[in-house]
């Protein structure tokens, strides 16, 4: 250690690796005598102006402020104040694009100033009797932060009291352009040399040395002769090669040292402070003047005077550089900080802040744009450029491949951003851009990791939680299930009472033995073969229907699915539709085959819709050039079907297929060219299928769907011209099947609580039917009833709904749910009859 | 008004791959005169097949692979992998020789690789390699210097050649080779070799006329030629100094322990620098960056490991020259030599002391 420092006294210098030789043009400015400007205008002055934090904004739009005036209170060890340059009005506190390569907005204080220049009171300290931390407060009361760049609060870095073996004042300065701290030099040397004498009382030093570039002849004897006879005071001159006054770099310069990577200068003893720093810690103590103003270096080609200046802080760039004789080119650059590692301004409005030491103003033949980037051919000359001996093209390789652990390997971390590769690079390749880009990457992945870490910490809390939640959640809807059944339960009972009521005000009144008698004779009268079958499967549930257990097995034995009996329905329609208009006979087979297929399948309610749309194509699709009305009716129902068969809770679904069937059996039946005869094999078809579907469905409620289309048929037959006879015994046929059909739903209530509701649905359409069965019939042509009839049945569809509806909500004292089956009974029995008469009046 | 907003930094040295690539080119100039003074106008016929199959595959492969066609011509590396190995192969190839050559290195080697910066080999060196291996008579059909033919070489003779592999007046490339002593010749490594096998010493082989200079007749010229062009290559910046005394001086340790053991049987250091191909392999083959290594020490092992493969493959292998195969092997090694030559980052300790 002896002999290093014996060596470093002697004036031994060491050398770096890499470096480069961009021509300096620092003559331009650098024997020229500071400028004085006048006052601008306005005056931007960001809240913060160097690595930390923002002090406490201390005054507000309107205040007037003297010259010196802290505008910021320091809070926190991390900030420093910024001050009012000159004396004026604070105008706005509001954002402006900021002194930083991304530009983004930050917060300003607006001053105008009054040219008055009015100081607050000044206190000066003798630094000979006031203690350290008087020192240190008032560096960091004087808003000074390192003036070299970077903009680290200097108080903090002079505050360490011990270990300090060198103390280096950076004067090097060795960005072309750049001349700034040469002028401070070369006019406050005696300042300069004041304000390090602060700083060697609050570090106490071994040395100090003041490293200077040699291209600056008259600052290296300034300072020489401002050393005076001070002890162990080294003004040391390094030879000019970019990026000498980069602090590692400097510091292996002067002392052969390297900062270990990620430490600090001062673990290895040395602190390091620009000139410029040590100028204003001297204003500062000794004149109590804060940092307010600097020197920028104002250079280029496009500046008829370039010159250095005295600047306010908070001074506009644009300010500076028309004083300056600016005039723009096109597609003008404007640079603030050196060619190598400044950042472009998009603006002129930006202040020049604390760490603003140049602007240039290059015409594009000076400082020539970059051409197209070509590919890396190895070269290695950026390795040779490179400071920090990394090696650039690698970094490359690996930055573009966002390999972020070979990055690691190569010491990414270590690249200061200096741009020497990117200088000497033959290819043009942007290789600083593409190193900060992929630092930042770094950046962001590893706040990513930490997120994903406490992340993964949320979601296993999360997943505790929801487990505790779904054990309560569990609870609570065995709770509500069991308070549910009650509340359908009374629904069913109201709507049943709704029924009741019904019934009582209809003139006939029958009894259930006679509705099962005439039931009986009808089922006789049926055609044997097709009809037989069918009574069967029908039959059953009706027996049941004395007995409401019996239909309750059946019930919870087999799937009790709303969404089948849509399904069912689906079918109906399509061979309803089908038989009503097809001349074929044969052509029903192919329908219901593939029909049943698709209830098979309905175990899902959208199948069930599926086969619904399925059905009704084929239904259009067999050829009966219906109505097109009509045939958007049945689309436009469609949906509400779908809706409803999904929620699969709902029976009124099953209603308002009825509707549809209706409508379009009406239609169809419209239809002139249909024979009775051929109507006839298909209601028998259609009934043949029906209760295989029912079966398949296993539910009562089916079986309202096919007597709601019995009864479609019925009606359609009812209009058919042709064959009365046959219409009659099709009718008859339908009303056979309704009934029988329309028992086990009014059977069912005790079984499924939603069962209540269809039959009451199906009490309410067979009245509306027979209504306007008997409205129809009084019409003797057929052909004028189509635009008739068409409307009134689509108006019935829709408002099948609302019915069941108030239905539910009715409350009327509750009856047995016999009595609403009887309701529905008579209900067809009128429709039945006033097909009858018409049948009478036809004849 | 905008400004125009760009990364620093905001300075550039202003040197350019494209201009680095055409010093290069220029700089086989001093080489290819003294080609052209010994063994006639044939090279300029190389030449030109060369750089026009050259541009030609590159403007193809870029238009396939979608880039800009313009831009990278201009970076010249494909117009220095062609001039390379124009002047590497014999003067009086045929034609066709020398086109396939070219187009493999451009479209096999370089741009299948990834294009300008990825290839792993010397596009110039894998396409000898490749064309030694399949066409071993043509490409080691290098007549002797014009002076020493028995035939006398009309004008129009190198034309004949290349493109009908026999002089206007009839002769094949065998025949040239004659001497005028009926003895049949070729290069001085080639006839050195030749003749130690048949148990001649290196001194009564070099008796023979071709063998009047130091790297033989001719061939010490176009060796100095080179010489003189990669030194103004190190003068310009274009490349270090490194590689090429690198390979130079690890040749000539090896030569001179070869000729210190038994210097009938060995040639000397000065034979083997300025004969053959050695200061075209030196300066422009191997300091080629792409394939080379990229650290300062790896390029100094580098150098040297090609300098001793040359040996070996001249003393011991079965072909003549040996640079080609020499600068490939050397590539293979260079992510190697790379990797265990990555210098010591500033604050970084050195690999060993951690
Ligand atoms: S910018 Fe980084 S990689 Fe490039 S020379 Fe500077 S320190 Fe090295
Ligand atoms: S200087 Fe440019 S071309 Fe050369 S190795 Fe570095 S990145 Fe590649």
């Amino acid at each position: 250690m002896a002999s290093l420092f014996q060596q470093i006294k002697s004036g031994m210098l060491w050398d770096f690796h890499g470096g480069i030789h961009p021509p300096a043009r620092k003559t331009q400015t650098s024997q020229k005598p500071l400028g004085r400007l006048s006052l601008p205008e306005r005056l931007y002055i960001p809240l913060r102006q160097h690595i930390g934090v923002a002090g406490k904004l201390l005054v507000q739009p309107g205040d007037y402020v003297l010259k010196g005036q802290p505008l910021t209170a320091a809070n926190n060890a991390m900030a420093v104040p910024v001050h009012a340059p000159t004396s004026g009005h604070v105008l706005a506190i509001d954002d402006h694009p900021s002194a930083h390569p991304s530009a983004l907005p930050e917060p300003m204080i607006v001053m105008v100033p009054d040219g008055l220049e009015q100081w607050r009171e000044r206190q000066p300290l003798d630094p000979e009797h006031i203690s350290r931390q008087q020192i240190l407060a008032r560096i960091q009361d004087a808003g000074i932060a390192g003036m070299g760049g970077a903009g680290f609060p200097t108080h903090i870095k002079s505050s360490a009291s011990q270990g300090v073996d060198y103390l280096i004042i950076n004067a090097a300065e060795c960005e072309p352009y750049i001349t700034a701290d040469d002028a401070l030099m070369q006019t406050e040397a005696e300042t300069i040399m004041q304000g390090i004498d602060i700083l060697c009382d609050l570090l106490s030093p071994k040395a100090v040395l003041i490293g200077i570039e040699d291209d600056k002849p008259r600052a290296i004897a300034a300072m020489q002769a401002a050393c005076g006879n001070r002890k162990d005071f080294y003004v040391r001159v390094v030879p000019a090669k970019y990026p000498s006054g980069g602090e590692k770099q400097l510091i292996q310069r002067l002392t052969s040292k390297e900062v270990p990577a990620g430490r600090r200068p001062l673990d290895i003893g040395i602190v390091m402070q620009n000139v410029g720093t040590a100028f204003a810690i001297a204003q500062a103590v000794l004149h109590d003047i804060p940092l307010i103003s600097r020197i920028v270096t104002v250079v280029g080609e496009t500046l008829s005077r370039p010159q250095n200046v005295l600047a306010l802080v908070g001074t506009p760039v644009g300010f500076l550089l028309d004083s300056c004789g600016f005039v723009a080119e096109a597609k003008q650059r404007v640079i603030m900080g050196g060619p190598m590692m400044g950042f472009t301004l998009p603006s002129l409005q930006i202040p020049i802040v604390k760490t603003s030491n140049c602007i240039i103003a290059p015409t594009d033949a000076e400082l020539p744009t970059t051409g197209p980037e070509l590919d890396c051919i190895r070269c290695g000359a950026c390795a040779e450029a490179c400071p920090a001996t990394l090696l650039p093209q690698q970094l490359l390789w690996f930055s573009k491949a966002k390999d972020h652990d070979k990055l690691k390997e190569h010491h990414l971390s270590d690249c200061i951003e200096c741009g020497a590769c990117a200088y000497v690079c033959p290819s043009e390749i942007p290789l600083v851009h593409y190193y900060r880009v992929a630092k930042a990457e770094i950046r962001e992945q590893h706040r990513d990791e930490l997120k994903a870490e406490q992340a993964k910490a949320r979601f296993e809390a999360r997943n505790e939680r929801l487990e505790r939640e779904k054990q309560q959640r569990m609870a609570k809807n065995q709770a509500l299930a069991a308070q549910r059944q009650s509340m359908l339960a009374e629904q069913q009972k109201q709507q049943i009472a709704d029924a009741a009521s019904r019934v009582e005000t209809t003139a006939e009144t029958l009894s259930k033995e006679q509705i099962i008698a005439e039931r009986e004779r009808k089922k006789a009268e049926a055609r044997a073969y097709q009809a037989a079958k069918a009574q069967n499967q029908v039959e059953n549930p009706a027996e049941t229907k004395v007995e409401p257990a019996p239909a309750t097995e059946v019930n919870t034995d087999t799937a009790t699915d709303p969404r089948q009996s849509a399904v069912a329905a689906a079918i109906a329609r399509a061979k309803a539709k089908k038989a009503g208009i097809s001349e074929n006979a044969e052509a029903d087979e192919v329908p219901a085959s593939s029909a049943t297929l698709d209830s098979d399948k309905a175990a899902d309610p959208r199948s069930a819709a599926v086969a619904a749309a399925i059905a009704r194509a084929k239904a259009k699709k067999a050829g009966i050039s219906a109505d097109a009305e009509a045939a958007k009716a049945a689309e436009v129902s469609a949906s509400p079907i779908a809706l409803d068969t999904e929620k699969a809770t709902d029976p009124r679904a099953a209603a308002v297929a009825a509707a549809i069937a209706r409508a379009k059996a009406k239609k169809a039946g419209i239809s002139a060219e249909a024979e009775a005869t051929k109507s006839e094999d298909a209601v028998a078809g259609a009934e043949n299928t029906t209760p295989v579907d029912t079966e398949k469905a296993a539910d009562p409620r089916a079986a309202a769907v096919a007597a709601a289309i019995a009864r479609a048929k019925a009606k359609k037959a009812a209009e058919a011209t042709s064959t009365i006879t046959t219409a009659d015994l099709t009718a008859e046929t339908a009303v056979n099947t309704t009934i029988a059909a329309d028992v086990p739903v009014a059977a069912s209530p005790v079984a499924d609580a939603a069962d209540p509701r269809a039959a009451a649905v199906a009490a309410a359409i067979a009245r509306a039917k027979a209504k306007k069965a008997a409205e129809t019939q009084q019409e003797p042509s057929a052909d004028a009833e189509i635009n008739q009839i068409t409307p009134e049945t689509e108006t019935k569809a829709v408002a099948a709904e609302p019915a069941v509806i108030e239905a539910s909500t009715n409350v009327v004292a509750p009856t047995d749910a016999k009595k609403a089956a009887i309701a529905a009974a008579i209900a067809r029995a009128k429709a039945k009859k006033a097909i009858e008469s018409d049948q009478e009046k036809s004849e | 008004m905008s400004f125009r907003v760009a990364a620093s930094p905001h300075h550039h040295a202003r040197v350019q791959t494209s201009t680095l690539m055409l010093k290069v080119a220029l700089a086989t100039l001093p080489g290819i005169a003294a080609q052209l003074y010994f063994f006639g106008y044939a090279v300029l016929i190389q030449l030109a097949l060369a750089v026009v199959t050259a541009w030609s595959a590159e403007a193809l492969v870029l238009s396939l692979r979608e880039k800009t066609i313009v831009n990278r011509l201009k970076d010249h590396s494909a117009l220095v992998t062609a001039v390379l190995l124009a002047v590497a192969i014999p003067a009086y190839a045929p034609w066709w020789i020398i086109v396939l050559g070219t187009a493999f290195a451009i479209i096999i080697v370089k741009q299948l690789y990834g294009g300008l910066g990825n290839n792993l080999f010397n596009p110039a060196m894998a396409a000898y390699v490749l064309l030694l291996i399949s066409f071993p008579q043509q490409m080691t059909a290098w007549t002797p210097p014009t002076a020493l033919q028995a035939q006398e070489q009309s004008t129009f003779d190198p034309v004949c050649l290349v493109f009908t592999d026999f002089s206007c007046a009839g002769y094949s490339i065998t025949q040239l080779k004659t001497d005028v002593d009926g003895r049949t010749m070729a290069t001085p490594l080639d006839t050195l070799k030749t003749d130690l096998t048949n148990n001649k010493t290196v001194s009564e082989s070099r008796q023979q006329p071709m063998f009047a200079e130091i790297g033989g007749f001719g061939w010490n010229w176009v060796n100095l030629g080179f010489l003189l062009g990669g030194l103004w290559l190190w003068q310009q910046g274009v490349i270090q100094w490194r590689i090429p005394v690198a390979v130079l001086v690890s040749l000539g340790i090896c030569s001179s322990i070869g000729a210190m053991v038994d210097a009938d049987q060995y040639a000397s250091p000065l034979f083997h620098w300025f004969s053959g191909g050695t200061m075209l392999a030196a300066f422009f083959i191997a300091t080629d960056p792409v394939s080379a290594s990229t650290t300062a020490k790896g390029r100094l092992i580098y150098g040297a490991l090609i300098g001793l493969l040359v040996y070996l493959i001249r003393t011991f292998g079965g072909f003549p020259d040996g640079y080609a195969f020499a600068v490939m092997l050397a590539n293979v090694a260079v992510p190697l030599i790379d990797a265990y030559t990555k210098p010591r980052t500033y604050g970084h300790k050195a690999k060993g002391s951690e």
